[in-house]
């Protein structure tokens, strides 16, 4: 049984870590902010919970689990809005979507 | 482990303080700065160090660039070319820094028990702190107890550093179009994703300011911490709602009584001590028992130090915000 929990919060862990690999490479490599945000966004959602998981399974039933269930509804309310603020800032400041601009304007 | 990881982060900050030099832009540099702090506090946790991991996160991370943001606001976002010569400062920058990694030469290694800081003072306060002060966390008794002096000047370091800030940024002289819509006003009252949500997070980062407070005895956290977590929530409401009505909450008038309350709070369980016939800042006599009495003044000083870091950093807040106006 131990075996068993080991193995899949290893595997919760190793997809975690991947999932924010992939945003931080998208983040970097993705054309515009908005695509940018987008493949940023796959961190703080996907990446927090997976890994969080992995953790809650290593901690077992104890405070600490309690603690980091919190600390994973803490990220999952918070990480959409300041995503939703930043990209609504964004906007108001004026930069236009990929998908928006003229090619006239070429890639910033 | 402690090693990797800690080489992983040294050399990210390392990473992260060129960027800052190199940048022209000063909202990137703040940002940067944001995330150094935040470095920095993954190191001190890494070394077990986390009253000291919480207190770089709160007020590094979290408030000083709240603060920073503030003076961008007043000033221009890019760095004004500068005309002086840069070699002297550079020639000078780099013999500081060879003669810094020279002394690290002489420095003990990373948990060497033969280091003189562990041989000095500290297995004194680790055998005593049970018997004077019985509670677990040593660092809440060497700051409260052990070190009161200390941190009594910490205090008023805050203290003045505010005072300093509110003189700087001339507090009370802009007068206030209280009923304007502006952008100050309002906040972020009319985009309703961020408000609704941090209208629901408000009390619960006021009661995590709180616990931090009080269970400071317990586990990592105490006045500095608590102050600057308390203080955070309150900083935003008043993006959410508007800074002036943060202000109605919590009126500058009451907020520089704050400052001033905290560290009179301080000084006076102090003093009553010296009344009730011991030494300033021995708390032994506050009480029958001497332990109650320790752990009693500890509660009362790490107040006023949580009151004078709340009052001071929401002081700080809205003198900034006030000049903008």
């Amino acid at each position: 049984m131990d075996l068993f929990i080991d193995v899949l919060s290893w595997t919760l862990l190793t997809l975690g870590g991947l999932a924010v690999l992939v945003g931080g490479i998208g983040a970097l490599r993705m054309p515009d902010l908005y695509t940018r945000m987008h493949a940023a966004s796959v961190t703080d959602s996907l990446g927090a919970i997976l890994v969080i998981a992995g953790i809650m399974l290593q901690a077992g039933l104890s405070l600490a689990t309690i603690k980091l269930a919190a600390i994973l509804l803490f990220l999952l309310l918070t990480s959409p809005t300041s995503s939703n603020a930043l990209a609504s800032a964004a906007l108001l400041a004026g930069t236009k979507p990929l998908s928006e601009r003229s090619d006239a304007e070429g890639e910033s | 482990m402690t090693e990797i990881f800690g080489t992983f982060l040294l050399s990210l900050l390392v990473i992260t303080a060129v960027a800052i030099v190199r940048t022209k832009n000063l909202f990137v540099a703040v940002m940067l700065m944001s995330i150094a702090s935040l470095l920095i506090a993954a190191v001190f946790f890494l070394l077990d160090a986390a009253d000291v991991a919480l207190t770089e996160a709160a007020v590094g991370a979290g408030i000083s660039t709240v603060l920073f943001l503030g003076a961008l606001a007043l000033t221009f976002e890019r760095e004004r070319p500068s005309a002086t010569k840069r070699a002297l400062p550079v020639i000078v920058t780099v013999i500081a820094a060879l003669v810094v990694i020279y002394a690290t030469f002489d420095k003990p290694r990373l948990g060497d028990p033969e280091a003189p800081v562990h041989r000095h003072v500290a297995p004194w306060y680790l055998e005593k702190t049970p018997e004077y002060v019985d509670i677990p966390n040593v660092v809440t008794a060497v700051l409260g107890t052990f070190r009161g002096y200390d941190t009594l000047g910490e205090v008023f370091v805050v203290f003045t550093a505010g005072i300093g800030v509110l003189f700087l940024l001339g507090y009370g002289r802009v007068t206030r179009s209280a009923d304007e819509e502006t952008e100050i006003n309002v906040g972020l009252r009319h985009h309703l994703i961020p408000r609704t949500v941090g209208r629901l997070l408000i009390p619960f980062i006021l009661l995590f300011g709180l616990y931090v407070q009080f269970h400071g005895e317990y586990g990592p956290g105490g006045g500095f911490q608590a102050g600057a977590i308390i203080a955070a929530s309150m900083i935003l409401y008043a993006l959410l709602e508007g800074e002036r009505h943060a202000l109605d909450v919590l009126p500058q008038r009451l907020l520089l009584g704050l400052m001033a309350g905290g560290a009179i709070l301080y000084t006076g369980v102090g003093i009553l001590g010296m009344l009730l016939g011991g030494n300033f800042l021995d708390y032994s006599v506050l009480s029958d028992n001497p332990v109650a009495g320790q752990q009693l003044g500890i509660i009362l000083i790490e107040a006023g130090v949580g009151i004078t870091v709340t009052g001071t950093l929401l002081a700080i807040f809205h003198a900034f915000a006030a000049r903008e106006r």
